[in-house]
């Protein structure tokens, strides 16, 4: 055989018996592996309550209700509903996936720039809406004395890389926690135990930030002082 | 900035040194042909490859033959996955590969993600989970996950078999043969790639990365709204991602979203699987001339401006960005919060782990993003574009980074021979102009593309429509420093087939998910993929040339006049080199984008 004959045999063969190999084998045999080993884990952490599947743990939601116009049907602005945030809930950060907040069939980065107009107006209309949030409608107070702009923790008002974050600051959630607190009547101390519950410690140590979950904090604030975990969330973790 | 955001750096470092150099020795024995631990499970099965893609084991090659073999496999995997992409709707495959679906990217899209996916860069102009089926990423594009880290890695031992020369005579190509391309792909697969990643993948699995081929999850909130939740078979493609320096995401956040990288842990795993490889090839150059401080310069070489990065970007982003204060955000550590620009970063990764995250995947050709490079801050942001800049010599992709820097060394000893006026002699072999010729093409090779490309794409109206920040900024249109920056680092990312983007610019409209009325933008997609395949094939021809010239040259032992390439002066003049030719080379363009950018507060 000619040498670069040769070399083409060789190529098609070695191509068709490395995708069988690195392409169908490896893959099966590490995701049969993790299904055996890590089911939870391996099939996103979901989450039930009462035998519905209200999440993943670990995928970010939008805790908003949806907006009803006045002939009582859901608001929609280009196939995606429009929503308000539900002040019994933690909030989720900003979230600026195409197809409404939080659209984990699709994460996109929300791609503003440092020095953009854009990324200004967004974060000044985020803060709007934060403060707002955290404003007791009736008497117009902020539901924690100390709120002011410059108190505003950054992951409160910027999006995250995933648009998809499943967790928000200690200090997002201690603010949020007076909101909570007033509306729920339960004591600014019973929630706070609860975030310091829900907050994920750094990796070995050091390695990034602490974080609250949200999905898992507001779960636990649903079951009411009960701070067990429902059944199915977070088996592995 | 934190005392745990330092500690992360060092430890870093620390844990990083302490594992690669064990696996550079290990490396070395694998392809100097010696037994190692493993040998008793991979040397039948290797045995076992080699016979049935009929390869004589053992028979050498001289740099043409190695090279032929090379490009002929590359063209053929490049036909394999172009084939698997396009014929994604066409073929019939089982429900729970393709769940929902999805057809066929259109072929200048696929153009470019197969040149992509192929030259190691993983440039991805699409998002995965609404564009491909599990099949495809399975079969397509984990496939050339491996392939594509193995033709890097073959290709530096095959230059550092030529630097030392140790290769056997035999075959009529006495003196001059560098191995045997089939030979070394194989054992890169079996001994290397193979139990690092599945172990990574193990790890990663356990830690909440998703391995499955269920349908999308359909949720119902606890506040009454709907949410669809992408899933697949993330764990294996993971670990070969980060560990080949491939960088190309499951989903279209990479290693932002909560299923490729969940936790805080599994960041610095991740990390670590991406420098592991190059770090360890620094170690096995080093044991492999048979002077472990050759290796030890060259990484001290890379460490250090590895480190300058990281610490210019970690402080660059914890200091937040103009935008942020315009809007009187407070951005410094409170109790409570990491402050920082946390826009485009997640929460649980913080600004340390971002940021370096951000160096390493850039300083490799590695090019995953675990947050949005595009929302850095001007001079946060331009520290990958400078690591871009040096050409994948800081560590650089698993092999390309070693070939490069010794393509660096190569020229580093010929300006110091002539700086002290001797013929300029590296480990006993003297350069000669063929060789200096050589390596100084191989260098200049990927600036050239980067830089045509970018000229070009954004001197023409087809190059300009890639460009997202042009279509919403109202005032000032292409004009804006980001919008060049954006297309300087699309061609520049490709050149250098990292792969990792100002997420901005586009080469494909997607109005829905599954491709139905998608259509790509051929400019950006068949430049890119040029970009690609020519900056990726160029040097790695010249490399190997490099290695041909230099493998049957007489070893003369060192005497009182050779210029040392093991000690402290050698690396300053080595460091100096590159940051020469990388400064020479980018600085107009680089002022143009991100220092513009950097410099000013102004918000346009």
């Amino acid at each position: 055989m000619k040498p670069w004959l040769r070399d083409v045999v060789t190529s098609i063969i070695a191509v068709i018996v490395f995708a069988i190999l690195l392409g169908l084998v490896y893959p099966l045999a590490i995701t049969g592996l993790s299904q055996v080993a890590f089911p939870g884990d391996a099939n996103g952490q979901e989450v039930y309550v009462n035998g519905r599947l209200v999440g993943s743990k670990i995928i970010g939601q939008n805790f908003g209700t949806p907006v009803l116009e006045k002939n009582g049907k859901v608001e929609e602005v280009k196939g995606a509903v429009v929503t308000e945030p539900d002040p019994r809930y933690f909030q989720s950060r900003p979230s600026a996936t195409e197809g409404g907040p939080y659209n984990a069939a699709a994460s996109t980065f929300s791609n503003r720039g440092p020095n953009s107009l854009k990324t200004k107006e967004a974060d000044e209309e985020n803060i709007k809406a934060y403060l707002e949030l955290n404003k007791n409608p009736a008497t117009k107070a902020e539901y924690d004395p100390g709120l002011s702009v410059g108190k505003i923790p950054v992951d409160a008002v910027n999006t995250s890389g995933s648009n998809l974050d499943p967790e928000i600051s200690s200090a997002n959630a201690w603010i949020q926690a007076y909101r909570i607190a007033a509306v729920r009547h339960l004591t600014l101390a019973a929630v706070d135990a609860l975030i310091a519950k829900y907050t994920s410690g750094r990796g070995l140590g050091f390695s990034g930030e602490e974080g609250v979950n949200v999905l898992e904090l507001n779960l636990a604030l649903d079951r009411g002082g009960h701070t067990g975990r429902s059944p199915g969330s977070g088996a592995n973790s | 900035m934190t005392f745990a955001g330092w500690f992360t750096i060092v430890a870093f470092v620390v844990v990083l040194s302490a594992l690669a150099f064990p696996l550079g020795t290990y490396m070395a024995r694998v392809y100097t042909g010696e037994r190692v631990f493993l040998s008793p499970i991979f040397a039948g099965p290797e045995r076992f490859l080699l016979r049935i893609i009929r390869v004589d084991a053992g028979r050498q090659q001289d740099w043409k033959a190695y090279a032929k073999s090379l490009i002929v496999f590359s063209l053929a995997g490049w036909l394999f996955l172009y084939l698997v992409l396009r014929t994604q709707d066409a073929f019939y495959v089982p429900h729970a590969l393709n769940p929902l679906g999805f057809h066929s990217a259109p072929a200048n899209v696929t153009f470019n993600t197969v040149s992509s996916f192929m030259t190691n860069t993983n440039w991805q102009y699409y998002g995965g989970e609404t564009t491909m089926s599990y099949l495809s990423q399975m079969i397509g594009l984990t496939v050339q996950n491996w392939l594509s880290a193995g033709v890097g890695i073959v290709v530096a031992v095959a230059l550092v078999r030529g630097i030392v020369g140790r290769a056997p005579r035999q075959d009529g190509v006495a003196g001059k043969g560098i191995g045997n391309f089939w030979q070394d792909m194989v054992r890169t697969i079996l001994y290397v790639l193979a139990p690092l990643s599945v172990v990574i993948a193990i790890v990663l699995a356990s830690q909440g990365v998703i391995a499955n081929f269920s349908n999308y999850l359909h949720v119902h909130t606890i506040t009454g709204l709907t949410q669809t939740i992408a899933m697949g078979p993330v764990a294996g493609q993971e670990a070969i991602k980060m560990l080949g320096t491939n960088g190309g995401g499951f989903f279209n956040t990479n290693s932002a979203h909560p299923f490729e990288n969940p936790t805080q842990f599994t960041n610095f795993f991740e990390m670590l699987a991406v420098l592991i490889i190059p770090a360890a090839l620094i170690f096995m150059y080093g044991r492999m001339t048979g002077n472990r401080r050759q290796g030890y310069a060259i990484y001290a070489t890379v460490m250090f401006m590895f480190l300058g990065a990281v610490i210019v970007a970690y402080i660059a982003e914890a200091h937040g960005s103009p935008a942020q204060h315009a809007a009187g955000l407070h951005t410094g550590v409170i109790s409570g919060s990491g402050g920082g620009n946390l826009e485009g970063k997640e929460q649980r990764f913080g600004i340390a782990g971002s940021a370096l995250f951000d160096v390493i995947t850039t300083v490799t050709s590695c090019g995953a993003v675990n947050s949005a490079i595009e929302s850095f801050t001007g001079i946060g942001g331009a520290v990958p574009f400078a690591n871009l800049s040096a050409s994948e010599v800081i560590f650089g992709g698993v092999g390309t980074g070693l070939y490069s820097i010794l393509l660096y060394v190569l020229l580093a000893v010929f300006l110091g021979g002539l700086m002290v006026g001797r013929t300029p002699e590296w480990l006993g072999k003297k350069l000669e102009a063929k060789e200096i010729k050589l390596a100084g093409l191989g260098i200049l090779i990927t600036p050239l593309a980067a830089l045509f490309c970018t000229a070009l794409a954004v001197a023409t109206k087809a190059g300009r429509a890639s460009i997202s920040e042009a279509a919403s900024s109202a005032k000032l249109g292409v004009h804006t420093p980001q919008g060049f920056s954006e297309s300087f680092y699309a061609y520049l990312s490709q050149a250098n087939n990292n792969g990792s983007a100002f997420a901005g610019y586009t080469g494909l409209i997607q109005p829905n998910a599954g491709n139905l009325g998608s259509h790509g933008i051929t400019f950006a997609d068949v430049l890119g993929g040029f970009d690609m395949v020519f900056a990726r094939y160029a040097p790695i021809l010249f490399a190997l040339a490099v290695a041909g010239a230099l493998v049957g040259k007489r070893v003369t032992p060192a005497g009182l006049g050779t210029m040392r390439t093991d000690n402290g002066t050698f690396v300053v003049l080595l460091i100096g080199v590159i940051i020469l030719v990388g400064a020479l080379t980018f600085f107009p363009a680089l002022l143009l984008g991100p220092i513009v950018q950097g410099l000013t507060g102004h918000l346009y």
